[in-house]
């Protein structure tokens, strides 16, 4: 056997299969089913990590995930992963642990001196210094502060694996599958319920576990758990889950839970996620998830070797390890008894066991004291004595006055403590359940909740075997709905005894040196609680927040109702009046990479691709995002950077002919017998007098009377539009559409559907556009005359059908060619091997962009930002002065609307015509403004304009279309600022003729 | 006032700290008060305080509901800046940010602040045009604010991923240099402490549920759960609950109330060294003084007036953090909670006199006003001990939401928080 503390034929691990990994560099020989922590106690070290503040040195508490000391740090490269509790990483063969917060090392850490400062270091010192000198905070005592707080080191490379994401629905949810969980979920399961099982640990059984007195229908504990599991695995409509925790309890029974995977393999297969998040929605809960012993708070309860006497009692039965040579247990409650048996059993000499209570008694104290182990009743200890080891415990007597008297030492290399056991209230709680103060287990239980949840076993404060199998029976059967369910017989279990203790122990004299610690991992003692009480901190809250108790990774698990007696002490309150903080999920820490689960990398956000993407690829595009969609920005050619590939997209536009993909433009088809009457309503323009096969360009404002979005509105029927919006305000726009639909206009008989996807938009522009077009489309005839400026025809290309509209962005002649998706790479060759001998270009978003500035076409997002009227940016025209009314129209009424100093949108030109504005300049009115200034108005558009060639900008200014000549200045981040004029912002074609053309 | 330094402490460790005092004194409420705040958040402390320090107003109560700070203050990611795109705007954070480079001198209690920059981080030719216009106009009203390329960006941000590859790169950062965190606790705790020793009763565990009126309409108390207190004046600053409040004299708030979500992971030794925030991608992160990620989540969309929200909300963020630090991946979520936010349709706070004689409210604050407290306090105290606004929160009325002058952060693509 490896490890001197090992136990020969003791414990669930599998002693065929060695294991070997290493600790801070040192090989450490342990066996398969070991844990991090189970394996270093099995040589004898309790050592494994240094607090927060004091770095004091630790051993582990408990065995399990309500362990505030032995963290580490596990894995190498992107796998490191540190704060992992040792009482949980399951070990393998080459796995590298590390200790944390220590330097130089675990045994020698220099951090370890603040315990000598810890007088002037109480609950909150940081709050009454460091302020002197001013502006030292930030540069010199918080950088100190940093480095000695925080736990692990982080994580510096790319985490490789994977982790999933599962949505499941279930009848009944079972969270804990301890005995009453198990009895909850075949009762459930046997009534004909869908039941999820889940338990964080590696294998159902819970207390059983570790509990080899009990027999339940004449069978050890654990082959009664072997049979329900084979059971529960025989019926079809239940699903087990091991080493995954219920940790999120969310509003109507959508319960989280996290399944750890594959950490504890040592080579798992490549596709294997490491995590799985399961949001499952339960119709009902049944929570069963035990419930946890308390720590005793006395003088140098931390020291390594001091623990909870369940968790000696779990390394013993799960792991074969005895957790040192002699033993003193001090206890409130009659469980520690047991564990002293089970120890002394295994060969560990029980020194005395220490009673808080008067007058210990029962069939387990009487067990306990017949095999000659010395119970000492009304006893506590009053101090522990060792460094790195505990070495010995100073117990001492209580007076029937509740004084203490002198004390004698036992030397010992382990102290177990019992405070007695806290309900494990998390879920309940974080599903908003109320609590309520059980006087007489001196602990809280679940109360009433909301949700359709119950709570069965220990975590309801029932803690005899056979009344919790019962209680978990009836559990299962109520939220199953299910009549009848599993009876068996406890034919032998240990009977609870009455007793816990939560606060500090009683002493002998004040201690004021003494470090009685509360919050292991944050060091919080005692005093600190106390101090904090005195400085008024007197709400639960305020003392968690003041001295941090509660807040360190276990999140209080072991220290609330220690923390909160200690406060309904000083107060003189009742803990019920008192109260519990509030329980914030996680109930454990969850990796951050499982809530992200496959959204990475290119699923981060889907990722939406136009038609034609393929073919801009293969032409070698640069690419934008904008919104989901990846759009063509250039179309750079050998040599040529952006500015140049744009001038010459653009020259091609004005010259010949460019094509565009603009299918990422949002549609909707507005259809229905009010269909003319709901556009009236929802945009600003009027639309009964459009007529069939004509285009208009209409304006959505929200009803604040800003400009929300914009596009052009094509009738194809008098009960049907085509309507068309940018690209980011599609989804929006419907929203928005349906919004008013369903609560403000139910009378009106509409229907809205988004086309976006179904019609790919092929952008024709430019002077050949129509020599290009005319061969193409079937028989329909597209002359100037026969299809003029702002109208639409269907019909067919090369067979596809299509809906043509004759509109331009780029102020030339122009078609935008909607054809099916699916047909529309087809359409594009077609039109592109048709126009080659014009010198038809592609072009994309930014040439575009170019081409609307020129012609004073806003954008909306660009020119507008949100606090834009329609007037504002130069649309007023297509407000309808005469409808009774529309979305916007009383904003739009509102004297600030309409004041003469508002934006408005204008063109700039700079005095150098090679010197472009950069966007989001401001513009002032003097050369030399001494800041702090207001601006005039500032830049929203600007570029170099091959067609004039120069400069160009689009502006906001303030009162702007009344200043046409003005000048006013861009202040520059560095240097003098830039004069501009104000301009009309139609730069190119004023009147209009190419595109009417 | 007990002082606080380094010397006090050493003093009281002589005497086992047992002669330090509570740091706010408990009070049982008196019949009457010239002024009543309603809320003990920061905001509301803070303006007792400024009543009675600059104003020379000592007769005041403070009454919250619930133990005091325990609203948005508690919860909040404390990220503090001013570089807000509208004038009004940036000049009110300003004038709190001004506030907050000197407040632990001011209050004697170390409010933590830690001025570590704030990079706002552009994925898109839109967020490059947008953070370059709040470059300018911040700098034009005297605010620091600078442009960073990805590289700078990378340079004063080292976990930042600014690979050109993935699914939304970094195209740059507007930086503010002066912004950083603060400790929310201290915030809401020194206040108390300076403004109960200026004579300011502060009523825990005390719940408005009603306010009096003389027949002129003029306010005259308020009723509690712990009985009727008078008062000359009273000013309401109940965060997510100031709609509610105000209903009691009859008043519509234009707020809306939803859950936004917080939350930290485990600590870790020093990783990251500023604030981020990422609008287009979600993400809102900074490391605090005891080594926890302090993470943003987004709002959920429904009203709600419980502390918290669905996790879909919190894991969109992480998937987020995730992209944008990827070397964060295998950090755990220790805690998460949510806060009730109170947002009015533009996004900007309202600090102001109201329609009824003697009653003030700010409130609206919504995701973002903790960043805002001192300089909200205090403004606040001005409007109400003067009865008319300090020009700074002039336009920050109810009216502007009938007369249109609405001063739109969100509209324009700021950040919320
Ligand atoms: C998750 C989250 C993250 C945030 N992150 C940031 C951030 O990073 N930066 C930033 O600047 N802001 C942030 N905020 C916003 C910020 O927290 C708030 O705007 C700010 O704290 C508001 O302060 P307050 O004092 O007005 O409100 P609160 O602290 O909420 O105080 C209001 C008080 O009024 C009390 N009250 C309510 N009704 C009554 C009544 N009837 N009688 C008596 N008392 C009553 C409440 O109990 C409460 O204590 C965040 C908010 C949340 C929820």
């Amino acid at each position: 056997m490896s490890g001197a503390f090992r136990l020969a034929g003791r414990g669930r691990i599998d002693t065929a299969r060695p294991v070997v990994f290493r600790f801070d560099g040192r090989m450490v020989r342990g066996y398969a089913g070991d844990t991090v922590a189970s394996a270093l106690l099995a040589e004898g070290r309790h050592l494994m990590g240094r607090s927060f503040k004091y770095h004091r040195p630790r051993g582990p508490v408990s065995a399990g995930s309500d362990e505030p000391n032995a963290l580490v740090g596990v894995g190498e490269g992107g796998r490191y992963t540190p704060n992992l509790r040792a009482t949980q990483v399951e070990i393998h063969d080459g796995m590298v642990v590390v200790s944390q917060n220590r330097a130089p090392s675990l045994r020698f850490d220099i951090g370890a001196l603040n315990t000598l400062a810890a007088p002037v270091l109480p609950a909150g010192f940081y709050y009454k210094t460091f302020m002197w000198p001013r502006g030292f905070w930030d540069k010199v005592y918080e950088p100190l502060i940093r480095r000695a707080a925080g736990l692990g080191r982080a994580p510096t490379a790319p985490d490789p694996d994977h982790y999933a994401l599962h949505y499941a629905h279930c009848d009944v949810l079972v969270a804990g599958g301890g005995p009453a969980g198990l009895a909850a979920a075949l009762a459930a399961g046997q009534a004909g319920a869908r039941v999820i099982l889940c338990d964080e640990n590696v294998e159902f059984g819970g207390s059983l576990l570790v509990d080899t007195h009990s027999l339940i229908d004449g069978l050890p504990g654990m082959t009664w758990v072997a049979r329900i599991v084979a059971e529960l695995e025989r019926l079809p409509n239940v699903q087990l889950l091991t080493r995954c925790s219920a940790f999120n309890y969310g509003p109507h029974n959508m319960v989280a839970l996290n399944q750890r995977l594959s950490d504890h393999l040592a080579a798992p297969p490549a596709d294997m996620p490491r995590e799985r998040i399961w949001q499952v929605r339960a119709r009902d809960v049944v929570l069963a998830a035990g419930a946890l012993e308390r720590v005793l708070v006395f003088e140098g309860n931390d020291r390594p070797g001091i623990m909870l006497a369940s968790a000696a009692r779990t390394y013993l039965h799960r792991y074969g390890v005895a957790c040192g040579r002699k033993a003193v247990v001090v206890t409130a409650d009659d469980a520690a008894y047991r564990v002293a048996l089970d120890l002394a059993e295994a060969g560990v000499k029980i020194a005395a066991i220490a009673d808080l209570r008067p007058t210990p008694g029962g069939p387990v104290v009487e067990a306990v004291q017949s095999r000659g182990i010395a119970v000492l009743p009304a006893t506590t200890i009053q101090r522990a004595h060792g460094h790195l080891r505990v070495t010995g415990a100073e117990l001492a007597p209580i007076g029937a006055d509740g004084t203490v008297g002198r004390g004698r030492t036992i030397a010992c290399d382990l102290v177990l403590m019992s405070g007695g056991f806290t309900p494990s209230l998390h879920l309940h709680s974080q599903a908003r359940g109320a609590l309520r103060f059980d006087d007489a287990l001196g602990v809280y239980v679940p109360g009433e909740s909301v949700e359709r949840v119950r709570s069965a076993g220990s975590c309801r404060g029932i803690f005899a075997l056979d009344e919790v199998l019962r209680d978990g029976v009836v559990a299962g059967l109520a939220a199953a709905g299910g009549e009848t369910g599993p009876v068996w017989t406890v034919t032998r279990q240990d009977a609870p005894g009455a007793g816990g203790f939560a606060g500090a122990l009683p002493r002998r004299g004040p201690g004021h040196l003494a470090l009685a610690f509360v919050d292991f991992q944050n060091d919080v003692t005692a005093k600190d609680v106390k101090l904090a009480v005195r400085e008024g901190f007197r709400s639960i809250e305020h003392v968690k927040r003041y001295t941090t108790t509660g807040m360190a990774t276990d999140q209080g698990k072991g220290s609330n109702v220690n923390a909160l007696a200690i406060v309904s002490d000083v107060l003189g309150r009742t803990p019920q009046e008192v109260g519990l903080t509030t329980y914030r999920p996680p109930y454990t820490p969850v990796t951050f990479g499982a809530f992200a689960g496959h959204a990475r990398g290119d699923q981060f956000d889907p990722l939406r691709l136009p038609p034609m993407d393929a073919w801009a690829r293969a032409q070698g595009v640069v690419f934008e995002d904008v919104g989901l969609w990846r759009r063509a920005r250039y179309f750079p050619r050998a040599g040529e950077d952006m500015a140049a590939a744009v001038a010459r997209e653009c020259r091609a536009v004005r010259g010949a002919a460019g094509i565009f993909d603009a299918s990422t433009l949002g549609k909707i088809e507005v259809v229905g017998p009010d269909a003319a009457e709901f556009m009236n309503r929802f945009y600003v323009n009027a639309w009964t007098k459009l007529s069939i096969g004509k285009c208009r360009y209409g304006l959505v404002c929200r009803d604040s009377g800003f400009v929300y979005d914009d596009g052009v509105v094509g009738r194809i029927a008098t009960d049907r539009f085509h309507v068309t919006t940018t690209t980011g305000g599609a989804a929006g726009v419907l929203n928005m559409m349906e919004d008013y639909l369903q609560t403000e206009w139910p009378d009106l008989d509409v229907w809205l559907t988004s086309i976006t996807e179904q019609w790919a938009v092929i952008a024709l522009q430019g002077p050949r556009a129509r020599d290009i077009l005319a061969p193409l489309v079937d028989g329909l005839d597209i002359s100037a005359g026969a299809m003029p400026h702002m109208t639409l025809r269907e019909g067919s290309i090369g067979g596809v059908p299509m809906r043509l509209f004759r509109v331009s962005f780029t102020g030339e002649l122009g078609y935008e060619i909607n054809v099916p998706s699916r047909q529309a790479q087809a359409v594009w060759d077609r039109v592109w091997q048709a126009g080659a001998v014009f010198g038809l270009m592609p072009y994309g978003t930014e040439a575009m962009h170019v081409l609307r500035a020129e012609k004073g076409y806003l954008i909306v997002g660009q020119e507008t930002d949100g606090t834009m009227t329609p007037g504002d940016v130069g649309c007023g025209w297509a407000v309808s002065k005469v409808k009774p009314d529309f979305v916007g129209k009383r904003a739009l009424a509102l004297p600030a609307m309409n004041a003469p100093d508002r934006l408005q949108m204008v063109g700039v030109l700079t005095d150098d015509p090679q010197e472009v504005l950069e966007e989001g300049m401001q513009l002032v009115t003097a050369a030399e403004t001494p800041v702090p200034a207001s601006a005039e108005g500032h830049v929203t558009s600007s570029y170099f304009s091959p067609a004039l060639g120069r400069s160009i900008a689009i502006a906001m200014v303030k009162g702007g279309r009344s200043r046409m000549g003005a000048a006013l200045y861009a202040p520059r981040l560095e240097g003098p600022a830039l004069k501009v004029t104000l301009v009309d912002p139609v730069f190119y074609d004023p009147e209009g003729a190419r595109l009417n053309d | 006032m007990q002082k606080f330094s380094a010397f006090s402490l050493a003093r009281q460790a002589m005497g086992r700290h047992l002669g330090w005092r509570p740091q706010w004194r408990s009070v049982v409420p008196k019949p009457s008060y010239d002024i009543i705040i309603v809320g003990g958040g920061g905001h509301g402390l803070g303006a007792a305080y400024y009543l009675a320090k600059q104003h020379g107003l000592c007769n005041i109560a403070v009454v919250e509901r619930g133990w005091l700070a325990g609203g948005n203050t508690a919860r909040n990611t404390t990220i503090i800046r001013s570089n807000y795109l509208f004038e009004q705007s940036s000049s009110y954070y300003e004038h709190a940010l001004k506030l907050w480079e000197g407040l632990s001198e001011e209050l004697n209690y170390n409010v933590m602040f830690s001025q570590r920059g704030c990079l706002m981080v552009a994925h898109t030719v839109h967020d490059v045009q947008v953070f370059k216009r709040h470059v300018y106009a911040n700098r034009l009203n005297g605010i620091d604010n600078e442009w960073l390329t990805p590289e700078e960006t990378k340079a004063f941000c080292p976990p930042l991923n600014i690979s050109p590859n993935i699914r939304y790169p970094v195209l740059g950062a507007a930086l503010q240099r002066r912004a950083g965190t603060a400790r929310h606790d201290a915030v809401a705790w020194g206040f108390a402490r300076a403004a109960s020793d200026l004579g300011v009763d502060i009523i825990e565990n005390c719940e408005v549920t009603g306010i009096d009126r003389d027949p002129s309409g003029k306010v005259t108390g308020v009723q509690t759960t712990r009985g009727p207190i008078r008062a000359g004046k009273i000013g309401v600053s109940a965060a997510g609950h100031s709609s509610v409040v105000l209903a009691m004299a009859g008043i519509r708030l234009p707020l809306q109330v939803n859950p936004l979500q917080a939350l930290v992971s485990e600590p870790v030794k020093p990783a990251f060294p500023c604030v981020v925030m990422s609008n287009t991608i979600h993400a809102y992160i900074s490391q605090s003084d005891k080594g926890e990620m302090v993470i943003g989540a987004g709002t959920d969309s429904y009203v709600s007036y419980t502390q918290r929200g669905g996790l879909h909300i919190p894991a969109h963020t992480l998937e987020a953090i995730c992209e944008l630090v990827p070397d964060f991946r295998r950090l755990r979520m220790l805690r998460s909670w949510g806060g009730i936010t109170d947002n009015t349709p533009d996004r900007s706070p309202i600090t102001a006199k109201t329609s009824v004689p003697g009653l003030y409210v700010n409130c609206g604050w919504g995701t973002g006003g903790f960043k805002a407290t001192p300089g909200a306090a205090n403004l606040f105290a001005w409007t109400i001990a003067r009865d008319e606004p300090h020009p700074i929160n002039a336009p920050f009325t109810i009216e502007r939401f009938r007369d249109g002058t609405l001063i739109d952060e969100a509209a324009a693509a700021a950040v919320a928080h």
